[in-house]
């Protein structure tokens, strides 16, 4: 059978040369995570004679044993990870819908000024110091979950996008409508502004949900000291360094947790931390792929 | 009249919570700048921030001057100037490339598992990524590292040699966003009306004449956008990839020390939180001019598609 070709393609030759081109960059984009994932499944002795390698000696499941018996720092923050990110998206989600529907409002009177007040924190900011100084001493963010939520709740870019979606999606008239039937505001937003935008709020409510998963720098600076609520990206952050880390922190007496970290299998066991933490990602992408393409299309519109 | 102002109020209760955290965390921390001008010391008797602020010695510009004396500060403005507008350049071509390529790819489904592998990066972490380039360049167990010393080759120490880190993190940062941003130029190149392909192609243009005279100014508003977002961010950099990645290490500042990474490190290292903010608030003034020249130079040259 003979597949339809578009009369305006590019010639065979030339298309063959541009499957060459991607086949080689998406290797590229994937090959360094396969890697990882086969270095934690090698043993300690294999890397130790050859090195990590594609092709290891021996495989071994040690790394994600020791992961089970020492594990409880790493499942607090496992945990926690998960957490910040639920807890984190819902609130944003929450104070960015309702931020951005009152700017998509053109009958609200000071439409203007809060699109500035928002729109301004993205060219011009106090930078990293004062912000820090802010939150610790004003605002007293550390050494909690809050401490790690609260600084990134809202995201202007987020806000502009969400407000461009319910711009291209909500009629006006539909709002209007609803005021005269005698709907309040609040319950307009909720009953028919929420459900018609579902596809911008999946969109924003994924890529907030990624940033929280993925935070390791706000962790650091505000509660790097308190091993109770680090998310995981901070603590692999953390092991780059010092891999007995790990044990440091988890309940076991001095004696026992020593001779543990003198038999980890660091480098596998490193690497196996990582496997832990993209596969929840891995996991969700397909998802995430298709609404976050279909809602930055949406975002690019000029707001 | 009695139900407008209702309205008034309710909306306003909506972007309450919102102003409020912008009020917070972005207009309090603008007006912490202040801090730049001072010798920043904890008032002991009653450390709160306004008390700190009050007790602390006016120095004028002696933050400024420091900075500007400093050998360092020359090298890592070049450096964090040298790596945007390399990356800017060489974003847009690559990107706007791949766009074109998976455009002209006649199988939709092929094309499809292109772009869902090369997306996978960009939802990664750099510390995450650190740990990919530290399997190939480990110094002991690294794949490049144990295969230079199986042949027999000088093993290089990757993580002290800055010389090899303008193109270890060029590659990274190409690794990790040209993906993203090929889907945005896809998504803008499947959005032009194929008519103006169909009407050149009979005209008897060539594939190459297509993608100059009809793709690329299709592109152009979406172009200037970026870039004039990417030209407000130049004194920015991605503070994950030059720190992570290089796995914090000293001897390779010359290579990744940018403005980002010099804040962070004045502020956690040496606590001078009067140096952090002079150097962060010349980052956010030069970075806020850029933006706005950028902007006028786009709406100079096409109306439409400046950012404001």
């Amino acid at each position: 059978m003979k597949k339809y070709r578009p009369v305006n393609a590019v010639s065979r030759p030339v298309e063959a040369l541009f499957h060459m081109i991607m086949l080689f960059f998406c290797l590229c984009c994937v090959i360094p995570f396969v890697f990882v994932i086969i270095i934690s499944f090698t043993s300690q002795q294999s890397i130790r004679e050859i090195g990590y390698s594609f092709l290891p000696k021996e495989w071994s499941l040690e790394a994600y044993r020791y992961t089970f018996k020492m594990g409880q720092q790493l499942w607090r923050s496992y945990f926690n990870s998960f957490f910040i990110t639920v807890v984190g998206t819902l609130l944003t989600l929450a104070v960015t819908i309702m931020y951005s529907y009152a700017l998509f409002r053109k009958d609200f009177k000071f439409r203007k000024f809060f699109t500035f007040f928002c729109f301004f924190t993205m060219i011009f900011g106090g930078g990293l110091a004062p912000t820090y100084v802010v939150c610790k001493t004003v605002l007293g963010l550390s050494n909690s979950y809050a401490a790690v939520i609260v600084p990134m709740l809202l995201n202007p870019f987020n806000l502009i996008v969400m407000r461009t979606f319910f711009q291209s999606s909500v009629p006006m008239e539909l709002i209007e409508a609803a005021a005269i039937d005698g709907s309040g505001e609040y319950s307009t937003l909720l009953r028919i502004v929420v459900p018609i935008s579902k596809p911008g709020i999946a969109t924003v409510g994924l890529l907030t949900a990624l940033a929280y998963w993925n935070e390791w720098f706000i962790p650091k600076l505000y509660v790097g000291s308190d091993p109770k609520h680090i998310p995981l990206q901070y603590l692999l952050m953390e092991t780059q360094e010092k891999i007995d880390f790990l044990v440091k922190n988890s309940s076991m007496i001095g004696a026992e947790a020593s001779s543990i970290a003198k038999s980890l299998p660091q480098d596998s066991l490193r690497m196996a931390l990582v496997v832990l933490i993209v596969v929840p990602i891995a996991f969700a992408y397909p998802f995430f792929q298709r609404y976050i393409i279909a809602g930055l299309t949406v975002g690019s519109v000029k707001g | 009249m009695k139900g407008k102002t209702k309205k008034t109020l309710l909306l306003i209760s909506m972007v309450l919570p919102g102003a409020i955290w912008f009020f917070l965390l972005r207009y309090i921390p603008m007006a912490g700048m202040i801090l730049a001008f001072k010798d920043y010391k904890v008032y002991v008797r009653d450390p709160s921030f306004w008390n700190n602020m009050a007790h602390s010695k006016w120095v004028g510009f002696k933050n400024f001057k420091f900075l500007f004396a400093s050998t360092d500060t020359g090298r890592i403005i070049r450096n964090t100037l040298g790596y945007n507008i390399v990356w800017i350049i060489l974003g847009l071509v690559l990107s706007v490339g791949v766009a074109i390529i998976l455009n002209e790819i006649t199988r939709k489904r092929v094309a499809k598992a292109y772009q869902t592998l090369m997306f996978f990066p960009y939802f990664l972490s750099w510390v995450v990524a650190s740990y990919f380039v530290l399997a190939f360049l480990d110094p002991t167990r690294g794949l490049i590292t144990s295969w230079q010393a199986k042949n027999g080759m000088d093993v290089i120490n990757w993580y002290h040699e800055p010389k090899y880190w303008p193109v270890i993190l060029t590659i990274c940062n190409v690794w990790k966003n040209t993906g993203y941003s090929a889907i945005l130029y896809l998504a803008a190149i499947t959005g032009i009306d194929t008519t103006q392909y169909e009407a050149a192609a009979i005209d008897g243009a060539t594939k190459w004449q297509q993608i100059k005279h009809v793709t690329l100014p299709n592109l152009r508003p979406m172009i200037c956008i970026l870039l004039i977002m990417n030209v407000g961010k130049i004194f920015n950099a991605d503070f994950g990839l030059f720190y992570s990645v290089p796995l914090n290490s000293g001897s390779l500042f010359p290579a990744t020390q940018v403005i980002d990474t010099y804040v962070y490190r004045t502020l956690t290292a040496t606590s001078n939180i009067g140096m952090s903010t002079a150097a962060g608030m010349m980052q956010q003034l030069v970075g806020f001019i850029c933006i706005i020249i950028a902007n006028k130079v786009v709406s100079r040259i096409d109306a439409d598609s400046s950012l404001f």
